[in-house]
């Protein structure tokens, strides 16, 4: 038995698993009409390559990864694009982005897929392949995949598969390791193979007993096909609420903590998601880009269930198949703790959506108004950051930043547990995200301003100097007037000479002018 | 509009105040038994003139009433605060100490949450230096009539007519059915040069401490172990405090037997017990790291010994309880815990010199 350690705080909200987890994974229907947005991952929007009128096979590339942080985007399914325009999206800011949107023809044609046989590749070969092919974490943060993959000369001693789904009411990775474990082993392999890591560990809470015997028995299974010498382990983790976090998991695994604004490659581990090992083994072992993923739709509903759905199905779809109840409040985008209210209902899901709670004023009963923080402190012993949320609360609400800052609020990863325990109902998160932009904004101000004034001394210096060099040039060349004028003037006519005078007091007013202008920029 | 974290734990300020009220009962039970019930006036006064008090400011200050006289937390100040001062005593006491500690101590701070000071601490600070003489009469308890140590108990009616009225029994008068408390009494007789050890046996000490009131610091240890398994309160400021008091009272009791009093009998005489459970453990005024909270502590009892054994007042939790409030914001500032993933504590190993 491993030897395992824990981190500090963490909640046991109820799990609210069961529900969703009675039915196999269901494949929803075609959806009349996809919607498929250009930024699903972290970084840059991907830049479309087809046009409005385009008729697309299934799997084909609709979006080229544009930037190093970005992905690539396909069709779901074949059809027609009917438009490439600006449309509403799941995303905090409620903000629109470009999406293409395919009317599906129903004949499910695909693209000429390419299986390849990883062993034969580089890491940096297959890290193309899978920015190709739309990979990107599934975990909900939907970061590239082949980033992550792209270690450099880091040695990575181990492979940590995300399998703990510590969220409430999400089950979407429990159903894919109860029916998938095969290919999220073989996946794990692939990752394993191209971070040349040494381990590989499946970290699971231990309230999802069939995922770990799925995946234990995939592990037997497929003896083979992995490398001998490296060890493949499922880790029942204890359940604890955010037991999924990257960081948080990793502790519990390795015992060690990723140090504060360090990437976990340094010391040694790479983290990735369960579903997202299984797209990994779909994209090389089968030529599939990322075209569908398993969604849990819960809450208000009359079948809570778990969907293979396709990447732009409008939510109303998948929610009116789970049955939606009449007394529904909102929707919620990912886990109760986490999660993000839904601007609408017509958006599409995208690679980064895990489920959508249906609330109600039942499920969820607004929060009560909130009361004065007593110091109780139950959320310092919620934190798994170990932070001391009261203090940052304090200074948040106060404005008083610097200090948020310098107590570690950007050591604060979200995960609302605070909030979760707090007798007084008062949304600490929500103060930590506002902190958090605020001081973001400032910095970024503060970037402007500096540069700002940067190029306006710059400006001036330009000014000035252009200034003098003109006011030299035109001494020394009237220095040679003069003396040319003194050797010539003998020489004219009368009205010659008249005519020189004239000229030169208008180049002497000229001077002037061009004195007095140096002197203005000089005061 | 929802927001995440959507759901929350069932729990709220007026829930843990409640539990803390609840944890006071036996304690409270056994003062009655011990003592009478004149207790549940000054408490009921307290509770009254906090309610008040609070409703008062809070409409001054143009706060939500209701929700506020709901969150229970005055009426704990009122309960800490009456169980702090004699029962036996005019009514306006119990209604001034509260009153003060309810308008100046919590709400001209900012209210709930805001208090530097204990306000039960500062309201018995401001009676016992206002009204010392008031202060000292403590209701003699049940068994000490044969001893000849009070001439005979009042009645409950005698009682609520001396509390009411200020008027006592024809022939009676106010010394001779009062006593000075255990700490007082063992105070006194040591100036006159008694040993310890004589001392403890005048009937009005017990077992451990004073006869009766012994048993009252059993009923709050009781309440206190309950608060401890509700995680209402942690650990470390009830065993630092107890422990230090342990340490100390040993330390000189070791040294000298005959001039001090064991260390059990300090765990068990005045407030320790309250204050122990009860009164440090304000979350309010008392540090939010547990490293600060063991120091917290660990200061209040040192001086609450000092000020018991070589001050001028009856006990010295009160008092010792309002200097450490003074020190919370520096304790917390220096005991921060390390944070995740910066091992070399919380400001980073660069900046341990320029601490905020």
């Amino acid at each position: 038995m491993r030897k395992l350690h824990h981190f500090h705080g963490g909640v046991h909200p109820p799990s609210n698993k069961a529900q969703s987890t009675r039915t196999a994974i269901a494949h929803a229907p075609l959806p009349p009409r996809l919607v498929v947005p250009l930024h699903q991952h972290a970084g840059e929007a991907a830049k479309p390559i087809v046009q409005a009128g385009d008729r697309v096979l299934k799997g084909q590339l609709l979006g080229m990864p544009d930037g190093f942080v970005s992905s690539a985007v396909h069709a779901p399914t074949s059809g027609t694009i009917s438009a490439i325009d600006m449309q509403l999206v799941a995303h905090p800011s409620g903000l629109p982005n470009l999406c293409a949107t395919l009317i599906p023809d129903g004949r499910e044609e695909w693209i000429a897929r390419e299986p390849v046989d990883y062993r034969e590749h580089s890491s940096a070969d297959l890290q193309h392949l899978l920015r190709m092919a739309g990979v990107v974490g599934l975990g909900g943060a939907g970061f590239p995949s082949d980033i992550k993959l792209r270690i450099g000369k880091q040695k990575i001693t181990t492979l940590i598969l995300n399998g703990a789904e510590c969220e409430p009411y999400i089950s979407c990775d429990d159903m894919l390791m109860r029916e998938r474990a095969g290919e999220i082993v073989q996946g794990a392999e692939i990752l394993r193979y191209m971070l040349d890591a040494d381990e590989v560990l499946i970290g699971v809470e231990d309230n999802k007993p069939e995922a770990i015997a799925a995946l234990q028995q995939a592990i037997s299974a497929s003896g083979s096909t992995l490398q001998q010498n490296k060890r493949h382990e499922v880790v029942t983790i204890p359940t604890i609420y955010p037991g999924g976090g990257a960081k948080q998991l990793i502790r519990v695994i390795t015992g060690l903590e990723v140090p504060s604004g360090k990437l976990p490659t340094d010391i040694g581990v790479q983290c990735f998601n369960v579903a997202t090992a299984c797209t990994v083994y779909r994209a090389l072992a089968h030529g599939e880009p990322l075209l569908s993923r398993v969604i849990t739709i819960t809450g208000n509903v009359r079948r809570a269930q778990n969907f293979e759905a396709l990447i732009g199905t409008p939510i109303t779809e998948l929610v009116a198949l789970a049955g939606m109840l009449p007394d529904t409040s909102g929707y919620i985008m990912g886990g109760p703790m986490m999660g993000f209210p839904l601007p609408a209902l017509d958006v599409p899901m995208v690679k980064a959506t895990n489920c959508i709670i249906v609330a109600s004023e039942k499920l969820f009963p607004p929060s009560p108004p909130p009361m004065p923080c007593i110091r109780c402190t139950r959320c310092v012993d919620a934190c798994p950051a170990d932070l001391q949320p009261q203090d940052l609360y304090w200074f948040a609400q106060s404005r008083e930043f610097g200090r948020a800052q310098k107590f570690s609020l950007f050591d604060c990863i979200e995960c609302g547990a605070c909030s979760y325990v707090c007798p007084s109902h008062i949304p600490l998160v929500q103060y930590f995200r506002f902190a958090k932009s605020e001081i973001r904004a400032r910095e970024h101000d503060k970037q402007l301003a500096d540069q700002a004034r940067v190029r306006h001394e710059f400006h001036e210096q330009r000014i000035e100097r252009e200034k003098r060099e003109k006011a030299e040039k035109l001494a020394i060349r009237e220095k040679a007037a003069q003396s040319a004028k003194l050797a010539g003037i003998q020489s004219l006519t009368p009205q010659q000479q008249a005519a020189q005078t004239e000229l030169e007091a208008g180049r002497a007013h000229i001077i002037e002018l061009a004195k007095s202008e140096v002197e203005h920029v000089k005061e | 509009m929802l927001f995440t974290p959507l759901i929350s734990k069932p729990d709220s300020v007026a829930q843990i105040m409640l539990k803390v009220l609840l944890a006071l009962l036996p304690g409270i039970a056994l003062y009655v038994w011990y003592f009478g019930p004149a207790i549940l006036v000054s408490i009921t006064l307290a509770s009254l003139t906090a309610l008040g008090t609070e409703a008062l400011m809070l409409s001054l200050r143009g706060r939500p009433v209701v929700p506020f006289l709901k969150d229970n937390s005055a009426l704990l100040t009122a309960w800490l605060l009456a169980l702090s001062i004699p029962p036996l005593a005019p009514w306006w006491l119990a209604v001034v100490g509260t009153a003060f500690a309810i308008a100046i101590a919590k709400h001209l701070y900012g209210g709930l949450g805001n208090n530097l000071f204990n306000p039960a601490m500062v309201g018995y600070a401001v009676l016992i230096i206002s009204f010392p003489a008031q202060m000292t009469h403590w209701i003699a308890p049940h068994g000490l009539e044969q001893a000849g140590m009070v001439s005979s108990g009042l009645t409950f009616s005698q009682q609520l007519e001396y509390i009411f009225h200020g008027m006592l029994p024809a022939r009676a008068t106010l010394d001779a059915v009062t006593m000075a408390t255990p700490l007082d009494t063992l105070k006194t007789h040591l100036h006159l040069g008694q040993p310890v050890r004589q001392i403890l046996e005048m009937p009005i000490y017990g077992h451990l401490a004073g006869h009766g009131s012994e048993m009252v610091a059993g009923g709050f240890l009781l309440g206190g172990l309950y608060l401890l398994a509700a995680r209402i309160i942690s650990w470390h400021i009830p065993v630092a405090f107890l422990g230090t008091l342990l340490v100390i009272a040993g330390i000189f009791h070791l040294a000298d037997p005959g001039h001090y009093a064991g260390p059990l009998f300090h765990l068990f005489a005045g407030a320790s017990m309250l204050g122990a459970f009860f009164i440090l453990t304000d979350p309010v005024s008392s540090p939010t790291t547990n490293k600060g909270r063991l120091i917290f502590a660990a200061g209040a009892a040192l001086l609450t010994y000092l000020i018991r054994v070589f001050g001028g007042f009856p006990d010295g939790v009160a008092f010792a309880t309002l200097l450490m409030n003074i020190c919370v914001p520096l304790i917390v500032l220096y005991t921060q815990p390390p944070v995740f993933g910066k091992k070399d504590g919380l400001f980073g190993k660069k900046a341990k010199g320029d601490k905020p």
